[in-house]
């Protein structure tokens, strides 16, 4: 079968005008490549400003007019052409955005969870979709500053959960949240994906997103830096530094931090965007860093864990 | 309600206070000013051939000796009775010439206020959601024009046109010259209205449209927005069910602060078409040392500006939900 979603040697970047005049051009995502599979939950995990939220823009068409886009997505077979983009958003690729703020604060949740329609089978479907998340039909008479964070996520997960989608981007869905209703929130994503969707989840959280994903894209600087089955993890045949490092980070694994700070758009050099922080490094990793294969999963370092030392 | 009523009885404090302050600074300004009440009145000439008895019998009519206080506290007394004194120079009740010159106004200012505030609201909207286009350049060149165009400046330029070049309005008053007063209709004085009018919308216009674009593209850039787009709503769609809706309450409060600067505007016009309306009485009793009528102008505007705004306060109880529901909460 054909994956939901291919994305091949993305690159996003940005045009900038600096003093006026001088324009510059700032690439904000590179080299991203990403398979998603129906029924998969893929998540692509980094720390904030590495990028993510401009992929699921990218990818559904809406990033803004000063930005450019190169590489190769493929949405069930065919091209993914801005056109076709415009034509699938809002039915089978929705967004599950980050929070209250996409509502529009001055409509009740009903019409937005509606969209425009006003027929009777509109608010019949709306109903049940508020319901299968725990939601009453009073819900719909509030405005968005009367939800819950919990409450306006489950609306938000409502919005996209109503199209039947194929494809479901959920941005960031659970920051503010605590563990207990971020699992939950979570738990809805799973339940979209075993009826056939492919669930692409872009979070900064990794111990969250391997609760459910069965692959994860790490992802720095607007690099994929290594993409590697869930299990890889907890079994430790991760490859590249950085999600060692982030792996280590976590409470229960030590808690180590590593020194330095993740690039700036347009700061980061020629070759690996790691280099600096790297122990691993060598004067080899200023050149270009090609994608390959080890282990089973991808990676795009000269000399990843477990293998040759520089 | 409760909450309502408590919020609205707080605001009309405000403004007994706002008025106080308001009648006493036009007070102190014009008991500082070095016009003396007596000559711009009577002249110097006719003042020059009175006997001194006279002069000082006239002085002690005008209360021209009195201390300022006293003539404030005096002026108060009267006004909080109903009675705002009598006009120095139209020698009539301060109340009937402020009544008589406000229905001139009136007609000209409401005409200006909903012209300008649709249009503007129009030109915003549309500038804002075509942003960086050929049409929101047009639109934003000429808002940008028309602001830094002084107001008496237009109303010329509109007199020579229209008035003198083209001939097709008339040249100033609001009605015809020569004609019966009972005879005049109310076509003459929409006629006479028009170019006034037409000025004060024109530089209304543009600082609403101008806002108004600025908080478009605030809400077009916004988070909901982004996700309306994600959903597949049309662009269309989203200025008319999103745009609109969110613009609605900051052109509510444009739309009533612009009453303080259609009346401003208006003194100038007035003067400029000669229009005999509120602002130009004010220039009058400002220049003839009028003190009850200029108070008395400047209390009644004073009173409706701040009655604008008092309007956008309870419509923004009404139409913004947070408000609404906030205070059904309490």
């Amino acid at each position: 079968m054909e994956p939901v979603l291919e994305v091949k040697d993305l690159s996003i970047s940005f045009t900038q005008y600096q003093g006026g005049t001088r324009c510059r051009v700032l690439p904000v995502i590179r080299r991203l490549s990403l398979t998603i599979e129906a029924g998969q939950v893929v998540a692509v995990v980094g720390s904030s400003g590495s990028g993510k939220s401009l992929l699921a823009h990218g990818i559904l068409g809406i990033l803004p007019y000063n930005s450019h886009m190169e590489g190769e997505l493929r949405y069930r077979g065919e091209p993914l052409t801005p056109r076709r983009a415009e034509r699938l958003r809002g039915r089978e690729i929705v967004l599950v955005p980050q929070g209250v703020t996409y509502l529009d604060p001055l409509m009740k949740v009903g019409p937005q969870l509606r969209g425009g329609r006003r027929d009777v089978q509109a608010k019949r479907q709306s109903r049940e979709v508020l319901a299968r998340y725990g939601l009453g039909p009073e819900t719909e008479e509030r405005y968005p500053f009367e939800l819950s964070g919990g409450m306006a996520r489950r609306v938000l997960i409502a919005t996209a959960a109503a199209q039947s989608p194929r494809l479901l981007i959920a941005d960031e869905p659970t920051p503010g949240l605590d563990a207990r209703a971020a699992g939950r929130i979570l738990g809805h994503f799973q339940e979209i994906a075993q009826q056939g969707a492919g669930v692409l989840l872009i979070t900064h959280d990794l111990e969250l997103a391997l609760t459910i994903a069965q692959k994860v894209a790490v992802f720095y600087a607007g690099e994929t830096v290594e993409e590697a089955a869930a299990e890889d993890f907890a079994a430790g045949r991760l490859r590249h530094p950085y999600t060692n490092a982030l792996w280590n980070a976590l409470p229960q694994n030590g808690f180590t931090p590593i020194p330095g700070s993740q690039p700036w758009p347009g700061e980061e050099g020629s070759g690996c965007p790691f280099a600096p922080r790297c122990p691993r490094r060598s004067a080899a990793c200023a050149g270009d860093i090609p994608w390959r294969i080890v282990n089973g999963g991808q990676v795009r370092c000269l000399y990843p864990e477990g293998g040759e030392k520089p | 309600m409760k909450h309502r009523l408590l919020f609205t009885g707080k605001k009309l404090i405000r403004m007994v206070l706002l008025l106080l302050g308001v009648s006493l600074a036009a007070f102190l300004l014009m008991s500082a000013s070095p016009l003396d009440p007596l000559q711009t009145n009577v002249g110097q000439a006719a003042l020059g051939s009175m006997s001194q008895e006279q002069i000082a019998k006239l002085e002690d009519y005008w209360g021209v000796n009195d201390p300022p206080v006293q003539r404030y506290l005096g002026w108060l007394g009267d006004f909080v009775r109903g009675d705002m004194g009598t006009s120095l120079l139209y020698r009539q009740p301060v109340s009937r010439v402020i009544s008589q010159r406000l229905q001139n106004s009136l007609w000209l200012m409401a005409f200006a206020w909903v012209l300008s505030g649709v249009l503007g609201l129009t030109l915003g909207v549309v500038a804002g959601a075509n942003r960086g286009r050929l049409g929101d350049k047009v639109i934003r060149g000429y808002c940008l024009l028309i602001s830094s165009t002084p107001t008496f400046w237009l109303a010329l330029v509109l007199l020579m046109i229209f008035a003198v070049w083209l001939g097709v309005l008339p040249i100033g008053l609001s009605v015809p010259i020569g004609v019966d007063a009972a005879s005049v209709t109310m076509g003459d004085r929409l006629y006479h209205a028009i170019l006034p009018a037409l000025t004060l919308s024109i530089t209304g216009v543009a600082n609403i449209a101008l806002h108004t674009r600025e908080k478009m593209i605030d809400i077009l850039e916004s988070d909901y927005v982004l996700f309306a787009r994600a959903r597949g709503e049309s662009k269309t769609s989203i200025v008319l069910r999103h745009g609109l809706r969110n613009v609605a309450l900051p052109a509510i409060t444009l739309q009533f602060a612009s009453i303080s600067e259609i009346f401003g505007g208006s003194v100038l016009v007035e003067q400029v078409f000669s229009y005999p309306g509120l602002g130009q009485a004010a220039v009058t009793a400002g220049l003839g040392a009028d003190l009850p009528l200029l108070l008395g102008i400047t209390v009644v505007s004073a009173a409706i500006v701040f009655g604008g705004n008092l309007i956008a306060d309870l419509l923004y109880g009404v139409v913004d939900p947070k408000i609404r529901r906030g205070a059904a909460k309490v």
